[in-house]
């Protein structure tokens, strides 16, 4: 016998429930944060009490500018719970960010379209 | 808005993203032309869905909660330090087709990978892009082991407007994906609408 036996293993997923990390919360569609949107922690001489260890992990992810997908990515935690942590940052202050557009639903305009097509071309 | 912070003292560190979509049939290369042209190694992130944001499945008369696991395959390309480019490749099953209107918000346009032993699931990318005035070009990824056709033969099969760019390449190779991101942009300049 040992404490490995059988009644847990990797299919039947993460002990602890994603959403728990966010005591239930799920995004709100007020924060409009894409996939892509960039991340950045501020610096800070104080990180305020009650930050959760999840909370703590996003703010070194984000220490240069890293999209959402990417700290979902490298915290292996689904994109919906890193969109709360990343919400709640957003509202104590401790990161700024920036998203494809101001208007989410708006295609990228023609002097952002000629920045990539000049950055591809040299890629 | 709280998540808007360009005024920010800071603000001029982050760069804008900006997003492709690589669409196409389930095995059509999408995640392989990801891997090609990205700058790091394709990294995969994932939703967990349960029946409240799973609207396109019936759950009616089902007691049980249902969760699944959506992945995405995703990379990056630093395009200058004010810009960063990033390829998403779309889920395959079409019941994950909700998450499609997430990638296609505010996204540059598409690259719709096509494997002509399977035209038929390009279909379903082809028409939710057209259907959304989301730019798009039509790859043919060229298997080894598959018929070769025309641009004019793929593009009369998938019956694909002329205005449409349809291009042939190999998604392993980075400049074959290069230069169809280049054909998106320009597809993509060419249809902003013309300044009043």
């Amino acid at each position: 016998m040992s404490g490995d036996d059988g009644w847990y293993d990797e299919s039947a997923g993460p002990l602890v429930r994603p959403y728990t990390i966010t005591n239930g919360r799920t995004p709100t569609d007020d924060a409009q944060l894409d996939l892509s949107t960039q991340v950045m922690a501020l610096r800070s001489e104080l990180v305020p009490a009650g930050l959760g260890p999840e909370h703590v992990t996003v703010l070194h992810e984000c220490l240069s500018p890293v999209s959402l997908a990417e700290i979902a990515a490298h915290m292996k935690l689904p994109l919906g719970v890193v969109r709360v942590l990343c919400g709640d940052l957003i509202e104590w202050g401790l990161v700024i960010t920036r998203s494809p557009s101001d208007r989410p639903a708006e295609q990228p305009d023609l002097e952002i379209l000629q920045a990539v097509l000049d950055g591809l071309i040299n890629y | 808005m709280a998540s808007s912070t360009t005024d920010h003292p800071e603000a001029g560190f982050v760069p804008t993203p900006v997003k492709i979509i690589i669409a196409g049939g389930f095995g059509a290369g999408k995640t392989t032309m990801v891997g090609s042209v990205s700058e790091i190694p394709p990294l995969t992130t994932e939703e967990v869905l349960t029946e409240a944001s799973a609207g396109v499945d019936d759950l009616s008369g089902v007691e049980r909660k249902n969760t699944t696991t959506v992945a995405l395959d995703f990379g990056r390309i630093r395009i200058s330090p004010r810009h960063v480019l990033y390829l998403f490749g779309t889920p395959g099953q079409t019941r994950f087709w909700f998450m499609w209107n997430d990638l296609a918000r505010g996204a540059i346009g598409s690259i719709v990978l096509v494997d002509t032993r399977r035209l038929d699931a390009s279909f379903a990318a082809i028409d939710f892009f057209e259907r959304r005035a989301i730019p798009f070009v039509i790859m043919v990824n060229c298997f080894d082991n598959a018929p070769r056709y025309t641009v004019g033969e793929v593009r009369a099969a998938l019956a694909i407007p002329d205005r449409v760019p349809v291009l042939l390449g190999d998604a392993r190779d980075r400049d074959s994906s290069k230069l169809a991101l280049v054909r998106l942009v320009r597809h993509a300049i060419a249809m902003l609408p013309m300044p009043a």
